[in-house]
C-alpha cells in the first residue's frame, strides 16, 4: 500500500550523522542478547499493549460499530467539544467540513479535508479519546465512532458498519495529498555579505498589538482572546 | 563512625560560636537563642529557610558595608535541594492563554532572554504535553520492545540502566517554534517567538544498543515509538535514524529527567521535531512500514500553498536568533554593546553566524563561542558600537552541510503563510532611539 522511498539527501544526511556521532563512541556491533537483559514479553503482554492501527488494517481487534450507534456514542462523549456536528467548539479540534479549503486563505483541516487514512481515526479515538477518559473506550465503541465521523463527513453511508474488514477499504478524500518524502530544502538563501539589497521596508510590527503575554511579574493568565 | 562525626559536629559547633562572636551582642544573643544552633551541636538547616526576601532600607553598595556581610546566612541544606535566589523569580517559563483550549494539551516557553550559556536549566526546559504530564512510579513503569525482533522483551527502569550509557548535548525544538508568525508579526517577545527551543546534556542508552541486542528481523525498517501519557503518543521512525544517534534517556544534565521531560525515560533523536524525542517512552515496535499515526498525519505535515502538504519533514533545518537585544532585554545606551544569540541545526553542527545591524543589506560574521556541538544550541557574539538612532538587527546561520538559514521573505514565497511547523526564518528586531527593541517583519 505504500511506496515510500527515502531521498538521497537524507541518507547523506543520515551517513553524516554516523561519522560524526558513532564511530568514536560504539564499538563493533554487539551480538543479539549479548546483554540479555529484562524478561521476555509474553505474546499475552504484548497483545495488551500493542494497540497501533495501520493503514492495511494491521492491528485492528475483532468487533463492529454502525453509524447510528456512533451517533449515541459521539453525543455522549464527542459533542460537548467537537459539537454536535462536528464543528468544533471554542478551541477543540472541528473534525467535519473545509472540503476544498486547503488551498485557501484560512484552510480547514479536519477529518473529512485532510486526514489521508482512515485507519488514523479508530488508533486515535482508541488510543487518547475521550480526551478526559483515555483509553475507556470498548472497541465497539470505537469502530461506531469512527463510523459516525466518517458519515459526519459524508465519507461513509448512513448504513455503514465499520469492522476490520471494511475500515482498511475506505478511501479519504485526500489520501493523495501529501508528499511523504522530504522536499527541502525548498528555499535557498545565499550568504550575500554586502550591498545585498537596495532597500529595506518594514512590512509589519508587533507593536500595539496587545498580544504578547507579560514576560514579568507571575503568570499572566489575563490576556485571552 | 560515630565518634567521626561526633568530632565534626563539635569543629562546627566551635565555628559557628567563633562566628557569633564577631556579632554585636545583641544581635548574638539573638543568633545563639534563635534554634539555628543546638546543644548537641547540630545545625537546624531549615530554620532561616522560610525568610523571604525584602529589600533592605537604605542602599548597600560603598561606602555602606552591606547588611548580609554583617550578618550570617543560612547554612546548608536550608534548601536541600537548591533552588535559585529569590530576585530571580521573574525566570520562569510562561504559556501564551489564548493559542490553546487548555493547559492539559499546551506549549509553555523557555525564557530565552535570561538564559546565559547553551544549556537550558532543568526547571527552565520548554514544555508540550497533549495530554497532562503523567506522574509515574518508575518502579511500575516499563518498556516493552517488540514487533520484528528476534527477542521481544520488556525492561524495568533499573534493567535499562545496567547497559551501557552514553551523554550528548543535543537541543529539542517543537517544529511549531515561531508558528504564529507566518502572516505577520503578532508577539512582542523573544521568549513568546523562539522559546519552544530548549537544550540538555541528555544521559541514556543508544537505541542501537537496544536494537542489537532484541535483534532486528531484515524486514524491520520503521519503529514506532509510544509514551506512557493519557495520549499515548506515537511516532514512526525510520530505521535508518533508530539505529544512528538516538538514545533513550533517563537523565537531563546530570540528573533523572524532569516529569515535563518524560520521567523516567524519553526518546532523543537528535536534530528532529521536538515531537519525536516521544516522552514517557512505554513501547518500541519494529515494523515493515509507518503507522501514519495521528501525530504524523493530521498533525506535524506542512500545508503547501497548492493545498498538498509535506510530511516526515522529521529534521529541524538550521536557526538563529539574536537574544540580547532582545524586547525584553532592550539597549541601555549608545557606545560599545555585545550582541549575542543563539544558533543551532538539525543537520549537524553550525559552521558560521553573521549579523546585520540594517535590515539585512550589509553582513559581518560573528564570532562562535565554544563548545560547538552537532545538533545542539551554539553561541555567538558581535561587539557593536551603537550610535543611538533606529537599526534593524539580524542574524543568519550557516551550518556544516552550507545550508543557509533564510528570509522570511523567501520562505513565504515557496511556503506561503499556511505551514504552521518550520518557520525557522531570519528574525528581524527593530532598534528604537530609546534603545527599546520591537519585532517587525520586513518585506
Amino acid at each position: 500500500m505504500f511506496s515510500f522511498h527515502k531521498s538521497p539527501r537524507l541518507f547523506a544526511a543520515t551517513c553524516c550523522g554516523i561519522l560524526l556521532a558513532s564511530v568514536p563512541v560504539v564499538g563493533s556491533a554487539e551480538q543479539a542478547g549479548h546483554y540479555g537483559y529484562g524478561e521476555s514479553a509474553t505474546d499475552e503482554q504484548i497483545a495488551a499493549w500493542d494497540i497501533d492501527i495501520r493503514p492495511d488494517g494491521m492491528g485492528l481487534p475483532e468487533g463492529s460499530g454502525s453509524v447510528d450507534e456512533g451517533m449515541a456514542v459521539y453525543e455522549t462523549h464527542c459533542a460537548s467539544c467537537h459539537g454536535s456536528f462536528g464543528e468544533g467548539m471554542g478551541r477543540y479540534p472541528k473534525l467535519a467540513g473545509g472540503e476544498g479549503s486547503l488551498d485557501q486563505d484560512r484552510p480547514e483541516k479536519t477529518v473529512g479535508s485532510y486526514w489521508p487514512y482512515a485507519s488514523t481515526l479508530w488508533d486515535y479515538i482508541h488510543r487518547a479519546m475521550p480526551f478526559f477518559a483515555p483509553q475507556s473506550l470498548s472497541d465497539d465503541q470505537v469502530y461506531a465512532l469512527t463510523a459516525y465521523v466518517l458519515n459526519l463527513n459524508y465519507i461513509v453511508d448512513g448504513d455503514f458498519v465499520a469492522n476490520r474488514e471494511t475500515l482498511p477499504k475506505v478511501e479519504m478524500p485526500n489520501q493523495d495529498g501529501f508528499i511523504w518524502d522530504d522536499p527541502r530544502p525548498v528555499v535557498n538563501n545565499e550568504r550575500c555579505m554586502k550591498d545585498c539589497k537596495d532597500e529595506v521596508t518594514v512590512s509589519d510590527s508587533a507593536e500595539g498589538k496587545n498580544l504578547t503575554p507579560s514576560t514579568t511579574g507571575p503568570l499572566d493568565e489575563g490576556i485571552t482572546e | 563512625m560515630f565518634g567521626k562525626l561526633r568530632r565534626l559536629n563539635r569543629d562546627m559547633s566551635k565555628v559557628v560560636l567563633e562566628e557569633s562572636e564577631r556579632l554585636p551582642s545583641a544581635e548574638r544573643r539573638r543568633f545563639l537563642r534563635s534554634g539555628l544552633f543546638t546543644a548537641g551541636g547540630v545545625m537546624v538547616g531549615g530554620a532561616l529557610a522560610g525568610i523571604a526576601p525584602k529589600a533592605l532600607a537604605g542602599t548597600q553598595y560603598p561606602p555602606e558595608i552591606p547588611a548580609w556581610t554583617r550578618t550570617l546566612g543560612p547554612g546548608v541544606v536550608a534548601d536541600p535541594y537548591g533552588v535559585p535566589s529569590p530576585f530571580e523569580k521573574e525566570v520562569i517559563r510562561r504559556n501564551v492563554p489564548w493559542l490553546t483550549a487548555d493547559k492539559v494539551s499546551s506549549i509553555s516557553f523557555t525564557p530565552l532572554q535570561h538564559l546565559k550559556g547553551i544549556i537550558t536549566p532543568n526547571g527552565l526546559f520548554f514544555e508540550r504535553h497533549h495530554a497532562g504530564r503523567p506522574e509515574i512510579d518508575p518502579q511500575q513503569h516499563r518498556l516493552m520492545i517488540h514487533g520484528l525482533v528476534e527477542r521481544p522483551i520488556i525492561l524495568s527502569m533499573e534493567d535499562l540502566q545496567r547497559f551501557p550509557s552514553v551523554s550528548q548535548v543535543n537541543f529539542i525544538e517543537c517544529p511549531a517554534n515561531g508558528g504564529m508568525e507566518w502572516r505577520g508579526a503578532q508577539l512582542n517577545s523573544l521568549q513568546f517567538l523562539h522559546g519552544m527551543v530548549s537544550c540538555a546534556e541528555w544521559t541514556g542508552v543508544r537505541l542501537s544498543t537496544l536494537l542489537q541486542d532484541v535483534g532486528i528481523k531484515t524486514e524491520g525498517k520503521w519503529l514506532l515509538a509510544e509514551g506512557a501519557d493519557g495520549a499515548a503518543m506515537t511516532r514512526s521512525i525510520p530505521i535508518e535514524k533508530a539505529l544512528d544517534d538516538v538514545i533513550v534517556a533517563y537523565a537531563q544534565n546530570g540528573e533523572a529527567l524532569r516529569r515535563e521531560q518524560g520521567y523516567p525515560i524519553r526518546l532523543v533523536v537528535p536534530g528532529w521535531e521536538g515531537n519525536t524525542h516521544v516522552k514517557w517512552l512505554r513501547r518500541l515496535e519494529v515494523g515493515d512500514k509507518p503507522w501514519m499515526q495521528r501525530e504524523e498525519t493530521s498533525k506535524y505535515t506542512d500545508l503547501m500553498p497548492d493545498g498538498t502538504a509535506h510530511g516526515f519533514t522529521w529534521v529541524m533545518e538550521a536557526k538563529s536568533v539574536i537574544t540580547s537585544p532582545c524586547p525584553e532585554m532592550p539597549l541601555r545606551g549608545k557606545g560599545i554593546n555585545q550582541i549575542e544569540g543563539l544558533a543551532w541545526s538539525g543537520s549537524g553542527k553550525v559552521k558560521a553566524v553573521d549579523v546585520s545591524v540594517d535590515g539585512g543589506q550589509n553582513w559581518q560574521q560573528a564570532q562562535l563561542r565554544e563548545p560547538v556541538m552537532s545538533k545542539s544550541l551554539t553561541r555567538f557574539s558581535l561587539e557593536w558600537k551603537w550610535d543611538g538612532n533606529p537599526a534593524l538587527l539580524q542574524s543568519r546561520v550557516i551550518d556544516e552541510t552550507g545550508y543557509v538559514q533564510p528570509t522570511l521573505a523567501q520562505l513565504r514565497q515557496v511556503r506561503g503563510t499556511n505551514s504552521i511547523y518550520h518557520k525557522n526564518s531570519i528574525q528581524t528586531w527593530q532598534v528604537n532611539a530609546d534603545g527599546s527593541v520591537v519585532n517587525v517583519q520586513l518585506s
